[in-house]
């Protein structure tokens, strides 16, 4: 018997005007899997992770979730279902301290303030953030924002959680901590798919890479094998790899 | 085609000629800076006035206080810009909202203490009369200030296309932090924009002075019009406002022959509400 | 977000005393009106901050809600003779209905578009009732003069019940934006206020927040507006329908400072009395300098204290214990 996909991306097409950003893009998530998108700028990865979380509505193609389509699902209706996800730029409430920014996330799956808290608090010791609970946004290093974006996802209580580029900009020892937590997180049970440019840590935590170029799927395999792969190179040629400089 | 229809026609392109150029300032103000002008309207009746006094005073024509007017009103904005606006452009939204309301009302009741409230007339400018052609009136003053409009309108958009400061008033429209990197003064751009866009209504003021009654509250209407223009053409687009303006002039004076003269202005604000839902980027917008 | 501090309850009293106490040791008509005009304008300045100060929708077509409640009551008063207690339940949610039929199409509006949205709601609606014969167009209309009671809601004699029960619509006001402040939609709405894409992303069904927040001001609002045709037994769409009016509740909230449960009513409270004095020292011949000094006074608020009184001391609340 063939066991449903967590997550199913089933040919989806996304244009604009005359521009083909997704193109017939097609593959499955297990459950517990890290799953890595690559690809160079351009290729439609943030197209990709908008269409699949509701941001945007792909012009063809469906989209399911264990096993409930949700094609043209309300990006809120989306995280409901159990699919959480960060942005390429962090997006947070500036006007609140970081513990009520993830209590936000929390209520979405309690009523009353006081055990949104609790949860909340639970998230931030998970990911690190507790000292930081009542500061600022204003007043948070950029991977400290980044974790918590994540944190406030992971209040949510999503099953899958899709970080886009969490890793941007981060210095070598913030990239450590932040490979550790994507671990930790797969260790609770947590899907994960993830963008990323940073090519050593896609090496590091991928169980499966897909590469995207110029809107098409080119590839899927083990990091192994994608890294060796000509078409990849090729995709890559000009770019640099982003190597993290000690 | 009843003559009547044709006339409200004729009514609405004069007007929405007028319209363009008062929005195309107010456009200019809001593309590069993203600020709402609450105060536009009143830079208008400043115009208005100016022209009103320099013709009652001096016996200028409003022809000829053009230029005048619109130095006033430069210079006007320019100050305006460098001691109230530029302050509340980095703080909280609703401050940037609130501050031009607060200019606003301070400049019509400004007039109201210098003028009184009562309505003036330019009575006899030097291009008078009506034309008649068939059955259709055709008021001189109210068709040399839209041909005034046109013009100066034509002459805005020529500013902007080829020279060196309106070409970098657009590049700071398109993309503000580009043109901070190709180093553009965004700086003083803002206050050029804002200075030329209160020139622009200043000598739309001008051209209206010619026909239209002159009191302190004239900027209101006209101001919350000139939004809608705005929205309908295109937040920032110059060519977009100039079309909008044709478009709502005709709608005010065909809406009020339809339906009815009173409801003319509820009709024009209806129009914006329905571009806002329907198409939020305007018609020429981005 | 907590809930109330000893502190915060006890001083809260003790004014609430001083105010139950004020019109004894005020008794004449005058500052009592004054403070009338203060709880009801600060009623609508807390009924503004629920969608603009927390959910980020700077509304400047209040006086639409303001108008339909006071003109609702009045013509239900006028035509059908039913009490006014029923015609305030009736134009409150006539006023909620009207905010979300014209809330919803603006869903996606933020900021200056969705504030000229409102400026053209506001608009349109005083246009209409100008011309609208059934309840009065220009003329307006004129409440009968009942007998004195409060089941009629009607007060000749005195000023000091239409004191109370201004008051008590307030504390209900205040009560209504503290517990939204401080339940689960108040967090939502502050994420809203933030950005769409944030509340989205967090599960937050934005449209329907957005209609909540609304829903809850317009009623708050045109509660305060059949106040003011009780209080004042004349309604015109130029006193009652004008933009002058909206502006005003904005700056009451700003004032005070948007985003707190107190501050619209210390805008108020500075506010109203400011321009009552002036208009009546400097207004009366009309020569515009007394609404000069209101143009300057919000010119200056907006650029040297856009937070408001209340962002004075505001740094409290931020930083957890």
């Amino acid at each position: 018997m063939k066991k449903t996909p967590f997550l199913e991306v089933d040919r989806v097409t996304k244009r604009f005007g005359g521009l083909l950003a997704n193109d017939r893009i097609d593959f499955t998530v297990e459950e517990g899997e890290i799953v890595s998108i690559i690809g160079p700028n351009g290729a439609g990865k943030s197209t990709l992770f908008n269409c699949v979380t509701g941001f945007y509505r792909p012009n063809s193609g469906k989209i399911s979730f264990m096993g409930q389509e949700m094609t043209h699902y309300r990006a809120d209706q989306i995280c409901k279902m159990g699919v959480a996800r960060t942005f390429q730029i962090v997006q947070i409430i500036s006007d609140m301290i970081a513990l009520d920014n993830v209590v936000t996330g929390a209520l979405l799956r309690f009523n009353k303030i006081r055990p949104a808290v609790e949860k909340a608090e639970e998230v931030l010791r998970f990911t690190g953030l507790i000292e930081k609970k009542g500061l600022l946004p204003t007043e948070l290093t950029i991977a400290d924002k980044k974790r918590l974006e994540v944190s406030m996802a992971l209040a949510t209580q999503p099953r899958l959680l899709m970080l886009d580029e969490s890793m941007a900009g981060l210095t070598r020892v913030e990239l450590r901590e932040m490979i550790d937590l994507i671990k930790k997180i797969r260790e609770i049970g947590i899907t994960l798919v993830v963008v990323e440019h940073v090519m050593e840590a896609v090496m590091e935590i991928s169980d499966r890479v897909i590469v995207l170029n110029s809107g098409k799927k080119i590839m899927e395999g083990t990091p192994q094998q994608v890294v060796v792969n000509r078409e990849v190179i090729q995709a890559y040629l000009g770019e640099k790899y982003h190597v993290v400089s000690p | 085609m009843p003559d009547q229809l044709i006339q409200q026609i004729v009514n609405g392109l004069l007007i929405g000629f007028i319209y363009s150029l008062i929005a195309i300032g107010l456009t200019l103000i809001w593309g590069v800076m993203n600020i709402v002008n609450f105060a536009h309207g009143d830079f208008l009746m400043l115009g208005m006035f100016t022209s009103f006094w320099l013709y009652t005073l001096y016996g200028l024509d409003p022809l000829f206080s053009i230029p005048i007017c619109a130095a006033f009103l430069f210079i006007s904005g320019l100050l305006i810009y460098r001691f109230i606006v530029s302050k509340v452009m980095k703080g909280p939204v609703l401050a940037q909202l609130v501050v031009t309301f607060g200019v606003s009302i301070f400049l019509a009741n400004l007039a109201v203490f210098l003028w009184t409230p009562d309505f003036r007339l330019i009575e006899k400018p030097l291009l008078h009369g009506t034309w008649e052609i068939g059955s259709i009136k055709l008021s001189v003053p109210k068709f040399v200030a839209t041909i005034g409009s046109v013009v100066v309108s034509f002459f805005v958009l020529l500013f902007l296309k080829k020279t060196k400061t309106g070409k970098a008033i657009l590049a700071t429209e398109m993309d503000r932090e580009a043109a901070l990197l190709m180093g553009i003064n965004t700086e003083r751009i803002n206050s050029v924009s804002f200075a030329l866009g209160s020139a622009l209504v200043g000598v739309a003021g001008a051209f209206l002075s010619m026909y239209y009654y002159i009191y302190p509250q004239v900027g209101g209407t006209f101001g919350l019009i000139a939004f809608c223009v705005v929205a309908l053409g295109g937040f920032g687009s110059i060519e977009g406002a100039f079309l909008a303006g044709i478009i709502v002039g005709l709608a005010q004076t065909l809406g009020g022959f339809f339906i009815d003269p009173a409801y003319k202005f509820a009709i024009v604000f209806f129009i914006y509400l329905v571009t806002v839902w329907i198409r939020p980027q305007g018609l020429l917008g981005w | 977000m907590q809930n109330l501090s000893f502190k915060q309850i006890s001083s809260g009293i003790i004014v609430l005393i001083l105010l139950i106490l004020f019109p004894f040791a005020f008794p004449k008509p005058f500052p009592q009106h004054v403070m009338i005009l203060v709880f009801m304008f600060g009623m609508t300045g807390v009924a503004w901050n629920i969608m603009g100060g927390y959910a980020g929708m700077f509304s400047f077509g209040q006086v639409a809600f303001f108008g339909i409640g006071a003109y609702t009551s009045s013509f239900l008063l006028i035509t059908y003779h039913i009490n006014p207690w029923l015609g305030l339940v009736v134009g409150g949610l006539i006023a909620a209905l009207v905010g979300a039929a014209i809330g919803y199409p603006c869903s996606n509006l933020r900021g200056h578009y969705f504030a000229i949205a409102s400026i053209a709601f506001g608009e349109i609606v005083r246009t209409h009732f100008n011309n609208w014969k059934l309840i009065g167009a220009a003329e307006g209309m004129t409440l009968p003069m009942l007998s004195e009671s409060f089941k009629n809601f009607m007060f000749h004699s005195s000023k000091l019940p239409y004191y109370y029960i201004i008051l008590a619509f307030l504390i209900l006001s205040l009560g209504v934006c503290h517990f939204v402040a401080t339940s689960k939609m108040g967090y939502y709405f502050r994420a809203i206020k933030e950005s769409h894409d944030v509340a989205k992303v967090l599960g937050i069904h934005v449209v329907a927040y957005r209609l909540i927040a609304i829903m809850i001001s317009a009623f708050l609002t045109a509660m305060a507006g059949t106040f003011y045709a009780q209080y004042v037994l004349y309604l015109d769409p130029e006193s009652v329908l004008i933009l002058p009016i909206s502006v005003q509740i904005v700056l009451i909230a700003m004032l005070g400072g948007a985003s707190s449960v107190m501050g619209p009513v210390i805008g108020a409270a500075i506010l109203m009395p400011v321009s009552e004095i002036t208009r009546v020292l400097l207004g009366h011949k009309g020569t515009g300098v007394d609404m000069m000094i209101y143009g300057a006074l919000i010119t200056l608020i907006s650029v040297y204290q856009p937070k408001g009184v209340w962002g004075l001391f505001s740094n409290i609340g931020k930083r957890a214990k």
